[in-house]
């Protein structure tokens, strides 16, 4: 049970300030949500054959220096890390699957946040406000972003249960609810090699859709498909490297509220995280119908 | 007139006033401003004030009203005047779910559109909204009116008790033991007084009147066939 | 086989009965295929279950010194509600009695509560449908729900509650809403519920204006608004997931949370719901006790337990595995004439066995509560039959039962060392049986295991 927020900016000028824009939005929703938070952002894509892989060493003190040396050590290219406390962004020409493989021997206490050419991904337990200042969430900059503050319902208060929840490359998906079938799911997925690190209901839903993805189903008629297998009440916010959707069951119990404008689409699950932006009270104010698909391009 | 600008004031100081601190003059007057999505703002009050609230509420606006008059220029959250006892409330932008749940009398108007379960175990009051409103409306209501001068999503009026529904626009699919019935006199009379009340100008005649077809009443009583 | 032998033979009887289709399961199948609808009543789960009854005190001897039993002070208070209330409750003992409605008890029954548990110094609860003047009038505490259905909710007897209760769930039926059937329905709580008269009443299973944790946060806030952030907030879930809920609930910012085990009783609900549906009281204090910890929340947040509570032992017991108080109902009810075979009428005992045949059951089994039709007066809407419990008769009965069980509870708080009720702990108890010691965790007794745990 959770507070959710998204932004994607249509004018490219306010790309810079996306993180800035944001912040408020989170804080916003800490009542909703008080044990963690977490973001995926989306940048301008890194070239060519580079891969982005957001990484999280919790406690554990790492030097990312020595991690840096080993890893060109080890596998052939280039791999650069960007640091922020406990979290980093490690940026390489190798194979992600190479990358995970390595680092699961060679760094075990890592763990590989998302992967992909345009997110970048955060998520700690703690205040909204804390975890933004921790990851320095107000320098962000990039096109879109999906956010969310959780109070945890079933499962466990930790880094790994924070939301977004992420799978396959590019993709992400945070929610507001509860699913009440969420281990039929897993286990309908589980022996198609889709392997689940946590046992929380909200991973269930974001592998669901991804796997629908890469078996070629739009995100439309993943969600449609969602709508007969996913059952319980929800609020998905989802996002990709061009795209964000939005998607309530047909209960609709869990809030949403969207305020778009020429510069920007805002996402939340109440107004008071919408209050702030630039202009709101010009924008086109609406929730989101039930079993509506709402996506956004930038 | 008072006013309580909620950019530096809490929420919980503009209810105490409202509760504890009214002036004893006929039908005070308060102004709130940037309530950015506020919960609870004039929630319990028990007094004849006049309240203006400018921007976008959260949940439970007006909640539990007695006696007041409090209007939103702009949107609402959940819970609109829930539980409200008398008074009138409008909301001058759209309203979140649940509007009016279970209230109990007074007059909730919305003039832009309501979201779903608008009404739901309505208790007597009466709610007019200017748009449409969403599915599960009116679910179980168990008295007083609701005029709906758009349409209506699915399942209007599940449940109903002794509450009546009017509708101006398309209905997407009527709730278990609800039906249409003919407009009566009455009926068109109601109608016109609540749009009156309300300030929409529509013709009652348009309107379709929506009541229990009291078939859930006795739910049991197949209990009684033996074989 | 001579024909005398072989009719020896079949007249011996073959009365072997089905484990699985015994002459329970028989009727319920007939039943159900008489009828096509599933069986409602009153009261709670039937079936046994692990219990209070399952554990047993370590009495003071020469590692521990006990008190004596009469002289020596053994305190009851207890507070609830001191985490956010500026006026919290302050009780003389720790049993309460739990919400129960006015539709399905009578008025004169919730004012015999309100007086018994005003001269115990006690609370009463109000239950779905609102408030009463008798029980107002008469309960000098008096705990307001705020239940799904909302039934003649009013702000005006929240500002006159002492203390408010949101009510997610109940023991007997989680995940369910209320039932008043249509013969419970008389014209005061028709109008008290604003439903017609003699409807078959079913409230919602969630509530009007919210869904989930992070609404309810918003929900309490609006109480304590109206309250003015001066009345505790309670909040009752029927035991399910408890560890999670009891958390979500301190999470929303409940004062007091509510856990009713499966054992809890009902008006009226479906059979189904009572019996299968939920986990037994004693696992669920368990699991809250640890969700209360695991916030290090004990103290603040305060637990009552109910559910099945019937005696001192297990009010004591209770208190021991970590509830801060208890809340009674079916025992209340019982001590009211429920089920007895007599009620009081000008001082005489009048026979209601008659009765009770006539509603095809007999004192000791009847779970009649949703017909109305209550032999003894207690849960009835029937003017004729809510004569048979005469308010000060009903008042004088429940006074003793709390009183009863009071003196037990610091009979034996005493006999374990202990000046005040709320310091017989967990370690105080020991499990006869391997389920309750796995479900309460305390040690099998003579041993030091518990099942499920590893030993240091």
């Amino acid at each position: 049970m959770c507070g959710i927020v998204g932004l994607l900016l249509k004018n490219a000028s306010l790309r810079p300030r996306l993180g800035e824009l944001m912040v408020p939005m989170m804080i916003g929703m800490t009542e909703r949500g008080p044990d963690s938070a977490g973001l995926a952002v989306f940048t301008e894509p890194v070239a060519g054959p580079l891969h982005k892989l957001s990484l999280y060493a919790g406690a554990a003190p790492t030097d990312w220096k020595q991690l840096q040396r080993d890893l060109c050590g080890a596998i052939d290219g280039e791999h650069t890390f960007k640091v922020t406390a406990n979290h980093a962004v490690l940026t390489t020409s190798a194979t992600p699957e190479a990358i995970e493989t390595w680092l699961s021997s060679h760094a075990p206490e890592l763990t590989v946040l998302c992967v992909g050419r345009a997110i970048d991904l955060y998520k700690d337990t703690g205040a909204p406000a804390e975890v933004a200042k921790r990851y320095e969430f107000a320098q962000l900059k990039g096109t879109h972003l999906v956010g969310h503050t959780r109070m945890a319902t079933e499962s466990a208060v930790t880094p790994a249960h924070a939301h977004p929840f992420t799978a396959g490359q590019d993709f992400c998906l945070v929610h507001n609810g509860s699913l009440s079938n969420p281990y039929m799911v897993r286990r309908k997925l589980e022996p198609l090699d889709i392997e689940f690190e946590t046992d929380n209901d909200t991973e269930a839903a974001c592998r669901y859709f991804e796997w629908r993805l890469r078996e070629g189903d739009s995100l439309r008629a993943a969600v449609h498909r969602g709508f007969e297998e996913l059952d319980g009440f929800y609020t998905f916010l989802m996002g990709t490297d061009r795209e964000l959707a939005l998607v309530r069951d047909a209960f609709a119990c869990k809030p949403a509220i969207v305020a778009e404008t020429d510069d920007y689409v805002a996402v939340a699950s109440e107004f008071r995280s919408l209050a702030h932006l630039p202009r709101v009270h010009d924008a086109h104010l609406f929730e989101p119908k039930p079993q509506e698909v709402y996506s956004w391009h930038i | 007139m008072r006013e309580f600008d909620l950019a530096s004031t809490s929420v919980r100081e503009l209810n105490r006033y409202l509760h504890k601190d009214l002036p004893a003059v006929a039908a005070p007057k308060v102004v709130v401003t940037h309530p950015d999505g506020a919960h609870s703002i004039a929630c319990g009050l028990d007094a004849p004030v006049d309240v203006e609230v400018h921007g976008h509420v959260g949940y439970y606006v007006a909640g539990m009203n007695k006696h007041a008059r409090v209007a939103v220029n702009g949107n609402a959250g959940p819970g609109a005047a829930e539980n409200m006892m008398s008074g009138f409330v409008r909301i001058r932008g759209f309203a979140s779910t649940s509007a009016g749940a279970s209230a109990r009398g007074g007059c909730l108007v919305i003039e832009g559109d309501a979201s779903l379960r608008c009404g739901i175990s309505l208790k007597g009051a009466d709610i007019v909204v200017g748009g449409s409103v969403g599915s599960f409306s009116a679910f179980m209501a168990q008295a007083g009116r609701m005029v709906i001068c758009g349409g209506a999503g699915d399942a209007l009026g599940d449940s109903l008790y002794e509450a009546v529904i009017y509708v101006r626009g398309e209905v997407k699919s009527l709730g278990a033991d609800a039906r249409f019935e003919p407009m009566s006199a009455e009926d068109k009379k109601a109608v016109a007084e609540l749009l009156s009340l309300a300030g929409f100008k529509h013709d009652p005649a348009e309107f379709r009147r929506i009541a229990s077809a009291r078939q859930l009443y006795h739910w049991n009583a197949e209990a009684n066939q033996e074989y | 086989m001579s024909a005398a032998e072989s009719n020896a033979l079949s007249a011996h009887l073959s009365l072997e009965e089905s484990a699985g289709f015994d002459r329970k399961v028989i009727d319920y199948v007939q039943r159900a295929a008489a009828t096509g609808l599933y069986e409602i009543r009153g009261l709670g789960a039937k079936r046994k279950v692990p219990h209070f009854d399952d554990l047993v005190f370590l009495g003071a001897s020469l590692s521990r010194y006990p008190l004596e039993g009469y002289r020596e002070k053994c305190t009851t208070r207890t507070v609830l509600g001191s985490r956010y209330a500026s006026k919290p409750v302050e009780l003389e003992i720790p049993i309460t009695v739990a919400g129960m409605s006015f539709g399905a008890l009578s008025a004169n029954v919730k004012e015999a509560l309100g007086r018994a548990a005003s001269e115990l110094g006690t609370s009463t609860t109000t239950g779905d449908g609102g408030m009463t003047s008798e029980e107002r009038g008469s309960s000098k505490t008096l705990v307001y729900q705020c239940l799904p259905s909302r039934y003649g909710f009013d702000p005006d007897d929240v500002r006159r509650a002492d203390a408010i209760e949101i009510v997610i769930g109940q023991g007997a039926k989680p995940g369910g809403g209320g039932m008043l059937l249509g013969q419970k329905v008389n014209p005061r709580v028709a109008r008290m519920r604003t439903l017609p008269e003699g409807v078959d009443q079913r409230s919602a299973c969630r509530h009007p204006d919210w869904t989930g944790p992070d609404d309810l946060a918003i929900k309490i806030r609006e109480l304590r608004e109206i309250t003015d952030w001066e009345k505790p907030i309670y909040v009752k879930v029927g035991a399910t997931r408890v560890f999670n809920d009891v958390k979500l609930a301190v999470h929303a910012g409940a004062d007091v949370v509510v856990v009713d085990g499966m054992q809890g009783g009902t008006a009226a609900t479906q059979t189904v719901f009572i019996e299968h549906v939920g986990i037994p009281t004693l696992a669920a204090l368990r699991q809250a006790v640890d969700a209360l910890d695991d916030l290090n929340m004990r103290g603040q947040v305060q637990l009552i337990i109910s559910g099945g509570i019937r005696t001192g032992a297990d009010v004591a017991k209770a208190l021991a595995m970590g509830a801060d108080a208890v809340s009674i109902g079916q025992g209340v009810l019982m001590a009211l004439g429920c089920n007895s075979d007599t009620y009081v009428q000008n001082g005489q005992h009048v026979s209601a066995v008659a009765d009770y045949s006539a509603l095809g059951t007999a004192p000791g089994f009847c779970h009649h509560c949703h017909t109305g039709r209550c032999p003894v007066g207690v849960t009835t809407q029937d003017p004729m039959l809510e004569q048979r419990l005469q308010p000060a008769i009903g008042a004088r009965r429940v006074r003793n039962y709390l009183k009863t069980m009071n003196m037990e509870l610091t009979t034996i708080a005493r006999a374990c060392g202990k000046q005040d009720v709320h310091h017989l702990e967990r370690e105080d108890l020991v499990a006869l049986s391997v389920e309750a010691a796995a479900m309460a965790r305390v040690p099998l007794a003579g041993t030091q295991w518990i099942p499920g745990m590893e030993r240091n």
